[in-house]
């Protein structure tokens, strides 16, 4: 018999964990309490990468796009209307889940690469646009000062904003992960043709899994701006796809919590290695390309491993 | 808004030019990332570093050789060679060991060369912007359609189709050039005549860096030589590779002519949004062909 997706037993590390990051703030220099919050920014993003690459099987390569497109849409919103700010957290993950269905559209008829390469074309005409259009975006300088409510513009209130959207987030996928959807979804992966044949509409399975993770892309783009107060061009960037790529594979593509790891590590790698050398990208392509020859199921995939290994001899 | 004020006929001839040009450096990178795409059937993300490391290498011997016109040709010969020598050393020592893995762990290798290439010339070269003068013969301008044109732009519009043809009868007509195809096609087929597969996929990669290298070097005295043409590069060549068709070499030279062409046209008509022109001329051709005008290799 399968549990119920929140038994006391499965939750109580993760509760534990919560427990623990917020009396963070307490414990820990803003620095700190600043760079976790760019952490669950970051871990919310390749949670929603993975949601469609490790379980929907879709080489999504240009999901910073959507990331992009949420944050852009929340930072307008704000700074170019008077709208209460709510408004503007609310409509970016709609914005970025439509941006989501248009391209996915064009995207989920094509295979594998063929998908991701348009996704890739698609996905940098929102790049270009947020890079050229001057009077609506502020091209390459992006947007500054962008005006975050007081309630959580402080350090340690703006965290525990990101750390509760997260916590909601999280449990929201962890619910569709384990619906019948997330488990087509899962099925699609494996084996699309026999999914095909035993009636499932695969490309419509497709198209909602890329909306739903657009959409918390989306919420993760509200997340930076409500963190960094500002946005800028590279948010749309191909390059962020691809090493939020590297997250999910660090953490492990086949676990549910795996891109969380592999974004804390990241991040935290690119914190604390970027000031001692600037050579900081040649780090990480090492570490990506030891990972590629020695961990390929990711850090989660070899801890699951190892302890299922473990119960199984004793 | 200048919009539109400077359309004259020798002004839309003299920027047709200008970007059947640009479409001709295009094309050479882009046919090589086409090249390994089709028989290896990955893109090589780090296509782009290696065109930077062509554009490098290009300056520092052109600088060795006394930077004379002497320098510039033996610039422009050699350093696809070293580029193709760095090609070869990542594909034999790392890039070999994966061919039996799944496609996207190819990709990834490819993008960790990228941050890795990327840093290593930024070691090497720093951040500077370097320059290359092209040889007297090629500098200058030349009066056509009552405007002038550069002299260099003419020697890339005679460059690029000698490439073509020379990679297609290298492809179509050589030993080795008809059995990377052949394995492009089906690789378990050539393996089991007795081909060794991995040193077939080895030489299309070295060829295709090779291609990435040229292009490098020939765009190197028309543009400052800097950190960062990698990225601008190798998504304009993603673009062309995915509207001509993944892996066909035509397709490619298709693709960087609407590429290049768009790109200049838009320069004129509407210069801010210069660079949204391309995308969206690959936007209508995906629509309308979501797998590229020609027809794919696999």
């Amino acid at each position: 018999m399968q549990r119920g997706p929140f038994s006391w037993k499965t939750l109580w590390p993760y509760a534990a964990v919560f427990a623990a990051l917020l009396l963070l703030p307490v414990a820990l220099s803003r620095f700190y309490v600043y760079i976790t919050a760019v952490i669950f920014v970051t871990a919310l993003l390749a949670m929603s990468l993975n949601m469609v690459v490790g379980h929907g099987g879709l080489y999504q390569f240009h999901h910073a796009a959507f990331y992009g497109v949420g944050a852009y849409t929340c930072a307008l919103l704000l700074v170019k209307t008077g709208l209460p700010a709510w408004i503007g957290f609310v409509a970016a993950p709609f914005a970025a889940a439509l941006a989501g269905l248009l391209i996915g559209w064009f995207c989920v008829r094509l295979n594998k690469l063929y998908f991701g390469m348009l996704q890739i074309s698609l996905g940098s005409l929102l790049w270009a646009i947020a890079f050229r259009w001057y009077d609506l975006t502020g091209g390459d300088d992006g947007i500054h000062g962008v005006p975050i409510p007081d309630a959580i513009s402080t350090i340690s209130s703006s965290y525990y904003f990101v750390l509760l959207v997260l916590a909601a987030s999280v449990m929201v996928m962890y619910l569709i992960y384990r619906s019948p959807f997330g488990k087509t979804l899962q099925a699609i992966r494996d084996n699309p043709e026999r999914c095909e044949a035993v009636g499932i509409h695969v490309r419509r399975h497709q198209l909602l899994a890329i909306v739903i993770a657009t959409f918390f892309a989306g919420v993760a783009g509200v997340l930076f701006v409500v963190v960094e107060g500002s946005v800028f061009p590279d948010l749309l960037f191909w390059v962020l796809s691809l090493e939020v790529f590297i997250m999910c594979l660090l953490g492990g593509w086949f676990t549910f919590a795996g891109p969380m790891v592999g974004a804390a590590i990241t991040v935290a790698l690119r914190t604390f290695v970027g000031t001692y050398t600037e050579y900081w990208t040649l780090i990480l392509g090492v570490i990506l390309i030891l990972l590629i020859f020695f961990l390929p199921e990711g850090v989660m995939g070899f801890i699951i491993e190892r302890t299922r290994g473990g119960e199984s001899e004793g | 808004m200048d919009f539109g004020q400077s359309v004259t006929l020798s002004a839309l001839g003299v920027h047709l030019l200008v970007g059947l040009s640009r479409a001709m450096i295009l094309f050479i990178v882009s046919s090589g990332l086409s090249f390994v795409l089709g028989v290896l059937r990955v893109p090589n993300v780090a296509h782009g570093s290696l065109y930077m490391i062509g554009a490098f290498a290009a300056f520092t011997l052109n600088h060795a050789f006394g930077g004379g016109p002497a320098g510039f040709w033996l610039a422009l010969v050699l350093s696809p060679f070293v580029v193709a020598g760095v090609a070869l050393v990542a594909e034999r020592a790392l890039f070999c060991h994966l061919y039996q893995r799944e496609h996207l762990m190819l990709l990834l290798f490819t993008f960790a060369l990228m941050l890795i290439l990327g840093d290593l010339v930024k070691m090497i070269w720093g951040a500077d912007y370097r320059s290359i003068t092209a040889p007297e013969a090629l500098e200058g301008s030349l009066p056509i359609l009552g405007s002038s044109f550069p002299k260099y732009n003419l020697f890339l519009l005679v460059v690029g189709p000698l490439v073509a043809v020379g990679l297609y009868l290298f492809t179509n007509k050589t030993r080795i050039g008809k059995i990377a195809r052949a394995a492009a096609v089906d690789r378990d087929m050539v393996d089991a005549i007795g081909i060794n597969v991995s040193w077939v996929f080895a030489f299309a990669f070295v060829l295709g860096c090779f291609m990435a290298g040229l292009g490098g070097a020939l765009v190197a005295p028309t543009i400052s030589v800097t950190l960062g043409m990698d990225h601008d590069i190798i998504i304009e060549a993603f673009l062309i590779v995915t509207i001509g068709g993944l892996g066909n070499m035509w397709g490619a030279l298709l693709g960087s002519l609407i590429f290049g062409v768009t790109q200049s046209l838009g320069v004129m008509f509407w210069p801010q949004f210069a660079i949204v022109f391309p995308y969206l001329a690959v936007v209508i051709v995906l629509v309308w062909r979501p797998t590229g005008m020609l027809k794919s290799v696999w």
